[in-house]
């Protein structure tokens, strides 16, 4: 399964922030981290700050906090925040042919097992089980 | 706290009961069928006597081409004692019983749309096993 970048980003940054609700970091912290690019990492927690899942960070050096819940909190949550909805996907040419909508149906069965698997995982079992 | 023992005969019409309010289906030769020697079915109980919740199921070798392990074929707990261990106490406890019959891997199979029930193996540290099921309507 291939993620976007941002997904992944806001993937490492919620989980490293969940480790310790107490502690801050900031993006070039996180950045240092997991060896990925800070202003990208910035714009990304954001969107983790809008969708309520960390406070803070004021200016470039402010530090970011987890003050989602790590139990009802899922991979799938996250995921949702900066990939596009499951429905939401444009029609690809051909999709309308015999062919086409077989090919969709194994493409669908996949992304359903990938997104249970996502919904079942919260950050919890996640930071407590690392596989 | 809750207390787990094995299940009896004079559990049964409870177990049926919290099984079919919670599912909208009644099966009691099922349940009664679980209370067979080669199955492990247990019950946790209140202070007060109350079944709290039921986990049921059975070592199976060579199932589907697979060594033994410890199936687990359904577990339920009461709605309004929820979030206070007992799934897990029951499920630690049939855990302990497979692992004291020399089982080393436990199994089960879930409904992907059923998010609770596989958010709650997930966290008992189960992962995507092995074996990939299929299925199809007969004509």
């Amino acid at each position: 399964m291939k993620l976007q970048t941002a997904t992944r980003l806001g993937l490492y940054a919620t989980l490293e922030l969940a480790r310790d609700p107490e502690r801050t970091l900031s993006a070039a912290d996180l950045a240092e981290r997991f060896g990925v690019s800070s202003h990208h990492l910035a714009k990304v927690l954001r969107t983790l700050a809008t969708a309520g899942l960390v406070q803070g960070g004021r200016g470039a050096a402010g530090g970011y906090r987890f003050i989602g819940n790590r139990r009802r909190t899922t991979l799938m949550d996250i995921v949702a925040l900066f990939e596009p909805a499951p429905g939401s996907r444009a029609k690809e040419p051909g999709e309308d042919t015999e062919i086409g909508g077989a090919l969709q149906r194994v493409l669908t069965e996949i992304d359903e097992i990938a997104e249970a698997t996502l919904r079942s995982v919260s950050l919890e079992t996640m930071l407590k089980h690392p596989m | 706290m809750v207390a787990i023992r094995p299940a009896q005969a004079s559990d049964l019409s409870a177990i049926s009961a919290l099984d079919e309010r919670l599912t909208g289906l009644s099966k009691p030769t099922y349940w009664q069928d679980m209370l067979a020697p080669e199955r492990h079915f247990l019950v946790a109980e209140t202070d007060r006597g109350d079944l709290a919740g039921f986990i049921a199921g059975e070592i199976r070798a060579w199932e589907f081409g697979q060594p033994a392990a410890g199936w687990v074929f359904a577990i339920q707990v009461d709605p309004q004692i929820r979030l206070k261990g007992v799934g897990t106490a029951l499920f630690d406890a049939l855990a302990a019983r497979f692992q004291q019959a020399g089982v080393t891997r436990l199994r089960t199979l879930v409904d992907r749309k059923d998010h609770l029930i596989l958010s709650f193996f997930r966290a008992q540290g189960m992962v995507a096993g092995p074996s990939l099921q299929l299925d199809m309507e007969l004509p």
